[in-house]
Formats: C-alpha cells, structure tokens, sequence
C-alpha cells in the first residue's frame, strides 16, 4: 500500500531554509550557497525517501538554489554589474528569507499572548454543570452536522495527542454500543465529550461515533444541546433506563 | 455619592455584557436611566474617569478578574496568573493554532488588507487550506475584492480577532522586528493598516 504522509514540522521551503541557516548557525546576510544546497537536497532526498508529499514549491526553491550557486560560480559579466546594482544572485532570496523570519517571529510572538480560553476567561465559559430539567425542554436536538463537527474536533485532538499508533486492536461498534448503554444507565445523560475516552485511538473514536448514530438511529438514545452550537448531551430515550439524579 | 451609584452602574454593565462595551454606549444608557440626576447632561469623560477607577480597584491581588480594554470596549476577564487553575475547570478546549495558521494569521494581521496570493508570496507555500481556517474560526473576515484582474478576495483580521487575543485595536499589537541592516528603503512597505484601499468594502 502506498501511505502519503505529510509533515508539519516544515511549513514549506523558506522554512526549511530557516532551519538549516540556524541549525549551520549561518549568517543569514552571507549564506554560503554551495552548503546550505547540499543540505536543502538532501532534505528533500529524506522526504522523498519516507515517501512524503513533497510540494511542488520545494521543488521550485531547490531550482532557485542551484541557479543561485551557478550564477556564484561565474564571473560576474560587466553588463549584470552595472544593471543589477551590484547583483550579488542571493538578494532576492535573503530578502524573501528576512520577510519571511519576521513573520514566522510575529506568528510566534502571537502565540505567546494572552489568549481567551487560554489564559484569561470570561464569566459562564463553564461547561460542566448538570443540566436542569427546564433547560433540557428548552434544548434542540443536534443534527448529524453538529455531531460531525464534534467528531472533527476529537479526531483532530486525538491526532495531537497520540501521534503514535502501534498496536492495532479490534474494535466492534457492538461493543461500544454495549459500552454507551452502560454509562448512560449509570449516569443518566451524558457530555458527548465524555462518551469519549481522553486516550482513545482514532479507530476507537469513529468506533463509538458509529455506536452512538446506530443508537440514535434506534431511538434508544437523544443528543441534545440547550444552546445552538452549546455543549452536545446524550441522554436515554428508555425509561427503563431512567434519569439518576 | 452619586458617583459611587454611578460606578455601581457602570460595573453592573460591563458585568453583565456579553460582549465588550463601548464606552459610547455606556454613557448612553447611563444618561437615560441617571436622566434626572445629571439635568441630562453626563460625560463620556467622567464615565470613562470612573472606568478607570474600577479598573485600578481590580488590580488589587485579592480580585481574581480584571477590567480590560478589548476591540474598543470594556470587558472582565480572569486575570492570566489564573489561567492554569481555570483551565482545569474548562470543559471546552481553547482553539488550536498549527504553525502554518498562525504565520498565515501574523501575515493577515500586519499586512491587511491582504490577498492569498500575496500571503502565499510571503510564505512560499499554498496557503488556501489555512487562510479558510482562520475563516471558520471567525479570526479573519472577507473585506472585499481587489480591483485587480481576477478579482481575488482581499482578507483582514475580524473584531473577534480582537478579543481572542485581547487587544484594543491593532495597533497594541506587538511591532514587527524589522532587519535594519537591509531594510532602509523597506520601511514603508510594512504599515498599510491605515491606508486607502482600492476595493469595495463589504462589511463581514
């Protein structure tokens, strides 16, 4: 099977430039252009051998590179001296790496502010106080999309948390629909969140997910939200089952 | 005493607000409900004196919220030093920002208006999947199109993008550190906040 995997660590070819003048610790005014060649291919070469999606745009940079160093070699013609105002052939790199840096600089000094949700809070961001029986008849059902999204959000999450998966174990939906009835016969409702397990796998994730819309599908289960766009509850439609308060 | 009613007031508001407060506004509702006490007459000033006075109170290290400026309003928020004891109370997770969002976003903020084209230039790398990210989350918004061939969409930050990150306007954000050695007859390129803009402005 061929596998495509894209990285993140570098977000494109200047960064990757970036990268190796600090890692050189070179001057990023005088770069020595036959070095940091030699190390940009070969970076590529890995990507390339760890079968990743190498964009066009590194295959561009890489050309820029070696034109560079070409034009390096050569003697500079008398015409290109006078025309190009001097025409040492990194210029215009060094100024797109500088313009670069400063916002690859500013992103991370953004990053570093004080950010709401994250360091300062407002009143009623709460989500984990027992819904009211009046609340819960003013709430809506979700749709599939709102249930979708929220699948999103903890596939995204569970990808940043575990970014290695090395054991692969069964996972039958049968079972995760044993496992919702169960919480919710000893809680009543539920968070979707909580459905979830912090540490799940992916497969795990998407395993309950189906449990969960099999269940809705048999109307054995409600999903809710007090708000549009609030926070999703799960709650048995059984009576059976009952509301433990 | 009045004015301890009046401050009374003003914080009663700005509490009770979902979004940051204008101080316009306050002093308009101010006005109408203190009518007869002021013989219709209150000053932004004066509001804005006692909005200071509420602020400094809160500064004190016994109040765990703080009165904040934010996109041109008042608002309070838990003070930082609070953070990691609030986020354990949280139950919905903070956005996430990849490296890749961030720098389109920095490039967006700095730069606006700015087409994707031109933060493609910048970053040397597509960047459509990231700028409709930053769209999704309400951190940047459509200002329009350029008057250029293909008419490519022009992007800035959103107010939002102000309150997520706690700013007044755009100008607390923190300056660019520029490289002087090259950059003499750069340094204009840098600050088009302000200018006059040849597209046409949808408000989004």
């Amino acid at each position: 099977m061929n596998y495509q995997v894209v990285l993140d660590s570098f977000e494109g070819p200047l960064d990757l430039l970036l990268h190796l003048i600090k890692k050189h610790e070179l001057d990023i005014m005088d770069i020595p252009v036959a070095l940091i060649t030699d190390q940009y291919l070969k970076h590529i070469d890995i990507m390339k051998t760890l079968n990743l999606d190498v964009a066009g745009e590194y295959i561009l940079m890489a050309a820029t590179l070696m034109h560079i160093k070409s034009k390096m070699l050569l003697p500079p013609s008398e015409e290109e001296e006078t025309e190009e105002d001097g025409g040492d052939p990194r210029e215009e790199l060094v100024k797109r790496l500088l313009e670069y840096k400063k916002y690859k600089e500013a992103s991370e000094e953004l990053l570093s502010m004080d950010m709401l949700d994250r360091e300062n809070f407002l009143k009623g961001f709460v989500e984990d106080v027992e819904i009211e029986d009046s609340e819960e008849d003013a709430s809506h059902d979700v749709t599939l999309f709102d249930l979708m999204e929220a699948l999103s959000d903890l596939l995204k999450e569970a990808k940043a948390f575990n970014p290695h998966e090395v054991n692969r174990e069964k996972i039958s939906v049968k079972d995760k629909i044993e496992i919702i009835i169960q919480k919710l016969s000893a809680e009543g409702s539920l968070t979707f969140r909580s459905l979830f397990d912090k540490a799940s796998s992916k497969n795990d994730i998407i395993a309950t997910f189906l449990a969960l819309l099999e269940l809705m599908k048999m109307k054995r289960v409600r999903a809710f939200q007090g708000e549009t766009f609030g926070v999703i509850r799960i709650s048995s439609s059984e009576k059976s089952l009952g509301t433990v308060h | 005493m009045e004015d301890m009613r009046l401050k009374g007031a003003i914080e009663a508001l700005i509490f009770a607000s979902e979004l940051p407060l204008k101080l316009e506004k306050i002093t308009e509702l101010l006005a109408g409900d203190f009518a007869g006490e002021f013989d219709g007459h209150l000053d932004k000033k004066e509001v804005k004196t006692l909005i200071e006075n509420i602020r400094e109170e809160y500064e004190d290290e016994g109040r765990g919220i703080s009165l904040l400026e934010i996109a041109g309003g008042y608002q309070f928020r838990t003070k930082t030093c609070h953070a990691s004891l609030l986020q354990k109370l949280r139950a919905k997770r903070p956005p996430k920002f990849g490296r890749a969002a961030m720098e389109a976003l920095a490039i967006i903020a700095y730069r606006q208006p700015v087409t994707r084209a031109e933060i493609e230039d910048l970053r040397g790398v597509d960047s459509g999947g990231v700028v409709r990210s930053l769209l999704e989350k309400r951190l940047v918004k459509i200002l329009g199109k350029k008057e250029v061939p293909g008419r490519p969409m022009i992007y800035g930050t959103s107010r939002f993008f102000l309150e997520h990150f706690g700013l007044r306007d755009l100008s607390q954000l923190p300056s660019l550190k520029e490289f002087v050695e090259l950059d003499e007859n750069e340094e204009g390129m840098i600050s088009p906040l302000n200018e006059e803009l040849p597209y046409d402005a949808i408000e989004g």
